[in-house]
């Protein structure tokens, strides 16, 4: 049955040099691949939809974290650092929001539709719900064919007023499917807070109804994220128990780049309030109070990520255009 | 050949395309315990166990987006929809999700699923459960439409449906279960899709139809042939990818076409033939194209209006004859 905060924590291994650097890095590199992303936006590098995650890194860093390689993911279109932390080359994610021929997708997904089969990544989808069910099927063949890998889906708070969430919580509790299903709380969809869509706002309250564990985390906290994550992983992993997480964190910029990030539907005041809450900051203090990671570790780290992304901004401008007869390509598997 | 209804032959593709791939399995309401609202699952709950004939509960978004996903990494789902008036409920995981994946990645994850079950004019079952469901999946560029008329190609087209690796939508009819024929008992004999057939040879006027009209064009043509009218029909068996050469092919032969669909009208099947024999045949023609369709109404359930809605044999022999231009005997 459902159960709230298990004081239990899970049988990861402690926090170490090389897990904080980890951590950091991965959060880090995600920053800097939006931030980046969104110069280029504005320089009219980036068409579209353009969704950034800033503000709510810790949940990728910290949940695949306790994943194996060979684990599914699969995300929204805000999945930029779903897609990096699961282990895809930021130089073709950085290809395939600019449209180019060494993009993750050739260029035909854009920023919304990332997928990276090496890595057992399945996507990038962008109508709001429709993914929970795709993840389900997901668990359904993992455990068709015997395997013992699970599957993480990541979804808005704004899936679940959507019945295709319900449909999958229920399937996955029915079949006992390996899912972890991770609500990224960032308490709006687009302009509606969660007040204003749900009459029961507590969403890891859901996972009650359906009869599986679920509970609620600080998804500002990197650790605590990995510890939730990591539980639910086992649990998945060994007896196909499914797990709903609701992580409660903040979206720091606009909803895309048409939202201006002093919206009408929140107050500056909120915003610069949940900016001290910023997740980097919080587990860069805290790494280095303990002692896993030195000042001059944190700088290292963060030369490294601004190299790659500036090395993956350079890739992704020297790719060229895609051919126009890549049009007609990809419509149909032949044999 | 065996001799056997189309639901039978639906049956046997299923049991033998499970025994040849295991990674085929049947996913729907009702498909396993109560073995199919309309049985064509019959006895596969107990050939093959709970794990490959996957009763759901009743939730066709989720169960197809089940299939979809499953699809993605490796299974090869049959997913039955009880009656295809419910595929609505799954049109987002068949449009957004299973059509465009293939190409949203990049050719990195194709969908290989089946979406199968019965749909069109059924008998006095009103506007909800008894209308023309392809006109919502054929204009989607990813998908693939079949629409099966007989016994045999119900057997070799979903065969090729399951074996094929793109997202199929097969789309059967109630009236058309008990019809039976012959049907090759060779597992291995396959139906490509894109292939239309020829019914009946014909010199004067091609008809193209399928389904029950395929049925109803033949009659009118047996008695149109007393009155000295040549009439070839083209059953298109798959509307996506369209055998349009075959149909072609006909009409320069003929020089005349009618079509004949069972759906209303209005930017219907009719009206996507008629448009590419003007593109492609407009010189052979001798007279225009004539569609005969359903009543742009929703299905009534009156007898009588029931039967006014779809296209009567009498109004097919009237186009018929309209288009080569024959006075009435
Ligand atoms: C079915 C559907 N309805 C509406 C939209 C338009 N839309 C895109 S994102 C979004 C808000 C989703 O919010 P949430 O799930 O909380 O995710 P977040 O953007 O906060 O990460 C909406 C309404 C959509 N993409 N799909
Ligand atoms: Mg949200």
């Amino acid at each position: 049955m459902a159960q709230k905060t298990e004081t239990k924590k899970a049988g990861l291994p402690a926090v170490d040099t090389e897990l904080a650097r980890r951590l950091l890095g991965d959060m880090m590199l995600i920053r800097r691949f939006e931030e980046k992303a969104a110069e280029a936006y504005a320089l009219g590098k980036i068409g579209g939809f353009l969704h950034l995650s800033i503000g709510e890194e810790a949940v990728a860093a910290g949940a695949t974290s306790v994943l194996r390689r060979d684990d599914y993911a699969i995300s929204t279109y805000r999945e930029h650092g779903h897609c990096l932390a699961k282990g895809a080359d930021p130089r073709r994610v950085m290809a395939e929001l600019f449209g180019r021929r060494d993009g993750l997708s050739k260029g035909k997904g854009g920023s919304m539709h990332l997928f990276d089969k090496s890595v057992n990544f399945l996507g990038g989808h962008a109508i709001v719900g429709a993914h929970l069910p795709l993840a389900a099927g997901v668990g359904f063949a993992i455990n068709y064919e015997g395997a013992d890998q699970v599957c993480v889906c990541y979804f808005g708070d704004g899936a679940v007023p959507q019945g295709e969430f319900h449909e999958a919580m229920n399937l996955s509790a029915l079949w006992k499917l390996p899912m972890i299903w991770i609500c990224e709380n960032n308490r709006y969809a687009m302009g509606t807070s969660l007040e204003r869509a749900l009459a029961q706002t507590e969403i890891w309250k859901f996972g009650e109804v359906y009869g599986i564990p679920s509970e609620p985390v600080d998804g500002m906290d990197v650790l605590a994220v990995r510890d939730v994550v990591g539980r639910a992983v086992e649990r998945a992993r060994t007896d196909k128990t499914p797990t709903l997480i609701e992580a409660r964190t903040y979206r720091f910029r606009g909803h895309s780049m048409r939202d201006p990030a002093g919206a009408v539907y929140r107050t500056k005041e909120e915003v610069e309030r949940e900016k001290l809450r910023d997740p980097i900051a919080l587990f860069r203090d805290k790494a280095i109070k303990a002692g896993w990671l030195s000042e001059a570790d944190v700088r290292a780290i963060e030369k490294d990520v601004n190299d790659r992304i500036d090395d993956a901004v350079a890739f992704a401008d020297a790719s060229p255009e895609p051919p126009v007869e890549w049009l007609l390509t990809d419509i149909y598997k032949e044999d | 050949m065996a001799v056997m209804t189309y639901r039978e032959a639906l049956n046997l593709a299923l049991r033998e395309e499970m025994k040849r791939d295991p990674r085929v399995f049947v996913i729907g309401e009702e498909v396993g315990l109560y073995e199919g609202a309309y049985k064509v699952t019959q006895g596969l709950l107990k050939e093959f166990g709970p794990k490959r004939v996957v009763d759901t509960p009743i939730a066709e978004s989720g169960f197809t987006g089940v299939g979809i996903g499953a699809s993605m990494v490796g299974l090869r789902p049959v997913i039955e929809m009880m009656t295809f008036n419910f595929a609505l409920l799954a049109l987002d995981q068949i449009v957004n999700s299973a059509a465009k994946m293939y190409y949203m990645s990049g050719g990195q994850y194709n969908v290989p699923i089946v979406i199968r079950g019965p749909g069109g004019p059924a008998h006095q079952l009103a506007a909800q459960h008894s209308q023309s469901m392809e006109v919502y999946f054929y204009h989607v560029p990813g998908l693939k439409v079949v629409r099966p008329s007989t016994p045999m190609d119900a057997k070799g087209l979903l065969k090729a449906a399951i074996r094929d690796d793109n997202p199929v939508v097969f789309i059967e009819s109630e009236t058309l279960y008990a019809v039976k024929g012959e049907v090759p008992e060779d597992p291995e004999f396959v139906i490509p899709l894109g292939e239309a057939i020829v019914r009946r040879e014909g010199r004067d006027v091609t008809v193209v139809a399928y389904m029950g009209m395929m049925y109803r064009a033949m009659e009118a043509a047996e008695e149109l042939e007393k009155e000295g009218i040549s009439v070839e029909i083209v059953d298109p068996r798959t509307l996506r990818p369209m055998d349009a050469g075959t149909i072609i092919g006909s009409v320069r032969k003929t020089h005349r076409a009618v079509v004949v669909e069972a759906g209303a009208g209005f930017a219907g099947m009719g009206s996507e033939i008629a448009a590419f024999i003007m593109e492609h045949a407009f010189d052979d023609l001798d007279a225009p194209v004539e569609r005969v369709t359903g009543a742009n109404a929703p299905m009534p359930y009156a007898r009588g209006l029931e039967r006014a809605k779809t296209p009567s044999k009498e109004r097919i022999m009237e186009a018929i004859r309209r288009v080569c231009y024959a006075e009435r005997s």
